[in-house]
């Protein structure tokens, strides 16, 4: 009796933390294609994995797997910069899209120079790449600025961006559309010879790496989380509230250069209305499926990237079925809602309170 | 004491906004001539704004109430493929496709009112899930675009109402009248409304107590709940109205219809001087942040700057300065109260 007591406790500890609801997503997702594998049976399964030639000639990891970590490199690197703005600021950026346009359109820019030759690089990626950083990183200091400093509410302050930020980035290329063919350029948003995993799957890992050192060995995770959660005490404690909002933003700049690069890369063009289109959505989602309160505050980046894999996991599944590419929001916002519902407080006090009345009637029953 | 401060926020705003507008439009009367000159010009602003200007009103609700409502933009393009569908594929008249579309409209702003209000979750996921699922909708329900050749619909969309006194003669000698469509009629009718129910109703004075400070408000006896689920209640219905009026004015349905609404709805809003934080707001403001906007927009394609990015681009300068005065009025005001 009381081993199952402290069983229950254990499981209550668990469904409890933070990161719960978007394992329990993942682990829901994952149960549901290996059903859908029994069922359907017909030869080809979700979690296959393959070896083999790619068309440019290499040996590489293939897969539906393979395609979900690929396809949401670009969501976790916005998902990490995502979460440090909601948490320190109390809102979110929805320039990130548009800001990547920008980071895109800058790179090929450079890449191109004068467009004269469309297969060799005119410049070194490198130095296109930090260019798109401070490009970026200037603009997410012009968002935080205003958010900072003149306190307006995060999600109108970028608005700003959001509206002009894919007009800037056909002005940067003046409305032109950009190739660039130079195998060497698509390298980021493909594969890499010789390296069998797709390279924005270890851009994204690299990310992730980064943002454990930088919270592990910096006071920057608990700043944003005080200043998220009062300003004006973290100021009496000596924290400049306004300098870590900044600073967030700053950071979400470059994870949104990163994703850019992965974007022009993965396409070696650049579509200024279409790249990285309703982005800024899905990863405030991201941020929302780990839990994470979007008035700022507590925080898990972990909670957050999961997220991610969780939004690329259902799109990939609804793929798999034959979904519409235009009809995929509808399915996606019903399995949101059903999740939100789920992981919202009030809903899950009265959870709580059922199955302990529950509980309390069985025990009445077995005493009697 | 936070009801006068609030009050005398709003009023300062309105202000800003209407002055701007005017001198927006009489310099560009001034400067630019051209369709500024004549009447029609200004009503061709409402004519083709008339739907934002609803979507507005109702966003600006919701806003004051410290919420957010980015559903509406897709939700207006969900009724017009509806209402279209229902037209010309399954034989319905204009009276079913008007039904048709407040029960949608209704339907959302239940199921997005309840999850907001009653359990609690952040008004941007849930409306945000709200625009996915309308955009999704929008192409099962069809997803190519068509025009609909119902006659019945098609008589409403042309009735235009000819305003008196206001019409120019062309070079040809002919007198042009003057004229708005029923959409603007509505437009304007929905602003008075809202104005009235703002200003001098208790449900009005409620929602901008419980932008202002929704603990306070529940104190003072408020539901706080129930005027929530109320303002994402009429905020959807409104979207819904403002879908059928842009349906009447452009005629078809597309699942590309009113793309990037919502986002000119909260721009407009914030021109006209309502505050995402809640508790200041003002409709008359709203239908001024509307038809700036509208016409900026038109100034900066008469100057010949016609390439795509400088709209964009002047719009966000736009609603940038906006934010800027805003800003620096309100520190202001707060400084010297202290």
């Amino acid at each position: 009796m009381k081993q199952k007591k402290s069983f229950g406790e254990i499981v209550n500890v668990i469904v409890h933390k933070q990161i719960f609801i978007p394992l329990a997503a993942l682990f829901i997702l994952v149960v549901f294609n290996f059903i859908a594998d029994l069922i359907v049976n017909d030869g080809t399964s979700f979690f296959e994995i393959t070896y083999g030639m790619s068309k440019d000639g290499y040996h590489v990891l293939s897969g539906n797997l393979i395609t979900v970590i690929d396809n949401a490199s670009e969501l976790v690197l916005l998902a990490i910069g995502m979460t440090l703005v909601t948490a320190a600021s109390g809102g979110q950026d929805i320039s990130v899209g548009a800001v990547i346009a920008i980071a895109g359109s800058v790179i090929l820019r450079i890449v191109c120079g004068d467009g004269s030759d469309a297969n060799t690089l005119q410049a070194p990626i490198i130095l296109a790449f930090f260019a798109a950083c401070i490009v970026a990183m200037l603009f997410g200091a012009f968002n935080g600025m205003l958010v900072a400093y003149f306190k307006i509410q995060p999600m109108v302050a970028t608005l700003i961006l959001f509206t002009a930020g894919r007009s800037i980035a056909a002005w940067i290329n003046n409305n032109e559309l950009p190739v660039m063919n130079a195998p060497s350029f698509g390298y980021f948003g493909k594969f890499i010879p010789g390296i069998a995993v797709p390279t924005p799957v270890l851009i994204a890992i690299a990310g992730m790496i980064l943002i454990g050192l930088v919270l592990k060995f910096t006071n920057l995770g608990l700043y944003a989380q005080s200043v998220g959660i009062n300003p004006n005490s973290s100021r009496l404690n000596g924290i400049n509230p306004e300098v870590i909002k900044l600073i967030t933003y700053v950071i979400l700049g470059f994870f949104v250069a990163i994703a850019g690069l992965i974007k022009v890369s993965r396409v070696q063009s650049i579509n200024y209305s279409v790249i990285a289109k309703d982005i800024e959505m899905d990863a405030i989602l991201a941020v929302a499926l780990g839990g994470n309160p979007l008035g700022g505050g507590k925080f898990n980046i972990w909670a957050s990237i999961l997220g991610a894999y969780v939004i690329q996991m259902l799109t990939t599944t609804l793929f798999r079925y034959n979904v519409d590419a235009t009809a995929l929001p509808a399915y996606k916002a019903v399995v949101v809602v059903v999740l939100v519902v789920l992981s919202a407080p009030v809903v899950r006090e009265r959870l709580n309170r059922l199955f302990a009345s529950l509980k309390s009637k069985n025990e009445g029953k077995e005493a009697a | 004491m936070k009801r006068k401060k609030s009050l005398s926020d709003t009023n300062l705003l309105l202000l800003i906004t209407i002055v701007v507008f005017f001198v927006m439009y009489i310099s560009a009367i001034l400067f630019l001539k051209q369709g500024f000159l004549k009447p029609q010009g200004f009503f061709n602003i409402l004519n083709e704004n008339a739907y934002l200007i609803i979507l507005s009103c109702g966003m600006s609700l919701v806003m004051i109430t410290g919420g957010i409502d980015i559903s509406v933009g897709t939700l207006t393009a969900l009724i017009c493929m509806s209402s279209a569908v229902l037209l010309d594929m399954k034989g319905g008249n204009v009276v079913e496709a008007i039904l048709l579309s407040l029960a949608i409209g209704l339907a959302f702003g239940i199921v997005q009112g309840f999850l907001i209000a009653y359990l609690e979750i952040q008004p941007f996921i849930v409306t945000l899930a709200g625009l996915f699922f309308a955009k999704g909708m929008t192409t099962i329900v069809n997803a190519t675009q068509f025009n609909v050749e119902n006659e019945e619909f098609k008589a409403l969309k042309a009735t235009r109402i000819i305003i008196p006194g206001m019409g120019v003669v062309n070079r040809k000698g002919i007198y042009v009248p003057a004229y708005v469509e029923i959409g603007v009629i509505v437009a304007l009718v929905v602003v008075a409304i809202l104005f009235v129910i703002l200003k001098w109703t208790k449900l009005g004075r409620n929602f901008y107590a419980i932008g202002g400070n929704a603990q306070s408000a529940s104190m003072l006896g408020i539901n706080v709940k129930k005027t929530k689920f109320i303002a994402y209640l009429m905020c959807s219905v409104l979207a819904s109205i403002g879908g059928f009026v842009f349906f009447m004015h452009a005629g078809s349905g597309s699942p590309s219809h009113a793309s990037g609404a919502e986002m000119n709805a909260i721009a407009s809003s914030i021109i006209g001087g309502t505050m995402l934080t809640g508790g200041v707001g003002n409709i008359i403001g709203t239908f001024f942040g509307v038809i700036s906007l509208s016409t900026i927009k038109n100034i900066v394609t008469s100057l010949g700057l016609d390439e795509a990015w400088w709209t964009n681009i002047t719009v966000a300068l736009m609603i940038c300065i906006f934010l800027l005065i805003q800003s620096l009025v309100l520190k202001r005001k707060a400084a010297q109260k202290k």
